[in-house]
């Protein structure tokens, strides 16, 4: 457990300091969110509309790109042999590295969609229903996401092709944290059934993740 | 024999070269029959001639999800028994099944045309299988972008059999979305509703089209293993020239 602990809090601090980059993350959903406006023109009550669309849309780019480091960084300097070589189970390392991951560049996304949610004219029921589907939403992008960056360490192969592959997995979150805000925005069908789904496809893809990252990291790396 | 004994590449050649024969002549049977007994069938009430799409559609839509069904069990074969021909099995089908699931969205498309009026639809059935297509478009992606080809077996392995997870989840989660934006408007073609004069037809073109992919994929399986040897054998070549 221990183990597990100190991998957590060392991946969050890496993940914070210089050449981290978790809250490039922040940046680019920022960027995507504000190019929004200049394609479909800068109309408050359509861009209201399509307010959690965007948001989703943001958080799911930002959080695929950022998982591209999930694994490079530590191949590239040995510690993932380290991590594969030791006595803790690679599934748990893996689920442990993501959970720092989600921790360092996950959360801060949510807690910018307040601020993003005022610059597409969201008022504060609909900001909060789209945060609370992204707190419940983005720990599935996560760890989905993590099979990708797994295949990509393995294969040197980054970019594009993981966001190929990825992005087909990640449709079932997109289609209910979206319809869960919307339900919770303009109703008329229940906010609870949608978001339920959510959170269970957040604790599947919990078992899921790490069992396929940990297979293609073992299969992989000799 | 077993399926261990298949391991050896040349025996399976030697089987395969054996009996591939006798399948390409049973699917050319089997397909003359059933596409008779298609063009011969009579017209549906509501959708004419048009109904005639059907018995090429649907065996095409069924295989879509079939080969995937094929190539997660390879995937198996790769990482639990590391079969050393599964990963041969795994990366031949893929390219059969995404031509099955663009026949069955063409077909699908130009059946939809008279009947709906409309190309493209986003049906809760057409986006599913879309993204299945997506999703075999990613795979050859990935055979492809890697050169080695045992290290692209086991990441395409993995990604196949999260695939055949994610697969209902996704069905049911586009099921869902559709009936949340539109009501369905879409005739249901129940398989207890249909007539005995489509359904002998239907059920035959289904088998000839398993038959056609049997062929089709053992085929593709010995031209993989060929194509191996001769990249193996202009290594070796290449190795000599350097020493």
């Amino acid at each position: 457990m221990t183990a597990l602990a100190a991998l957590i809090r060392r991946d969050i601090r890496i993940a914070l300091r210089v050449g981290g980059g978790a809250l490039i993350g922040v940046l680019f959903f920022l960027t995507v969110v504000v190019l929004m406006p200049f394609a479909v023109g800068p109309d408050l009550a359509l861009l209201s509309r399509l307010g959690p669309a965007i948001l989703w849309l943001g958080a799911l780019l930002a959080s695929l790109l950022t998982l591209d480091r999930l694994f490079m960084a530590d191949h590239e300097d040995g510690s993932l042999d380290l991590i594969t070589m030791s006595r803790t189970p690679l599934e748990l390392a893996c689920a442990a590295k993501a959970l720092a991951h989600w921790l360092a560049a996950g959360l801060p996304l949510i807690v910018a969609t307040p601020v993003l949610g005022l610059l597409l004219n969201l008022d504060m029921v609909a900001t909060g229903a789209v945060a609370l589907t992204l707190l419940a939403g983005t720990p599935a992008l996560t760890f989905t996401g993590m099979i990708g960056a797994a295949l990509a360490v393995t294969l040197h192969r980054g970019g594009l092709l993981m966001a190929v592959l990825v992005l087909p997995l990640s449709i079932p979150v997109l289609i209910f944290g979206v319809a869960a805000s919307q339900a919770a925005i303009t109703g008329p069908s229940s906010f609870g059934a949608p978001f339920s789904i959510l959170c269970a496809l957040s604790l599947v893809s919990l078992v899921i993740g790490p069992f396929a990252a940990a297979a293609s990291l073992k299969h992989g790396l000799d | 024999m077993t399926l261990i004994d298949l391991a050896n590449p040349t025996r399976f050649l030697a089987l395969s070269a054996r009996v591939l024969p006798w399948l390409a002549a049973a699917t050319v049977i089997l397909l003359t029959i059933g596409l008779y007994q298609s063009a011969t069938a009579p017209d549906d009430y509501q959708q004419g001639a048009t109904v005639k799409i059907m018995f090429i559609h649907v065996p095409n839509a069924w295989l879509s999800m079939f080969v995937w069904g094929v190539m997660s069990i390879a995937s198996l074969g790769t990482l639990v028994w590391r079969h050393p021909l599964a990963d041969v099995a795994a990366k031949a089908a893929a390219p059969i099944g995404a031509a099955f699931t663009f026949l069955a969205l063409f077909t699908g498309s130009l059946w939809g045309r008279p009947m709906w009026g409309t190309y493209w639809e986003w049906d809760a059935r057409l986006t599913s299988v879309l993204i299945l297509f997506l999703m075999y478009l990613g795979l050859m992606a990935l055979w492809r972008a890697v050169e080695d080809p045992s290290r692209a077996a086991r990441a395409a392995a993995v990604l196949t059999l999260v695939g055949a997870i994610n697969l209902p989840i996704i069905k049911f989660s586009v099921d869902w979305w559709n009936t949340l934006h539109q009501p369905a408007s879409v005739m249901r073609m129940g398989g207890s509703t249909l007539d005995k004069s489509f359904l002998i037809p239907l059920l035959v073109m289904a088998v000839a089209f398993t038959l056609l992919f049997v062929t089709l994929h053992l085929a593709a399986m010995r031209n993989e293993i060929l194509r191996r040897r001769v990249r193996s054998l202009q290594m070796m070549q290449a190795s000599q020239k350097a020493a």
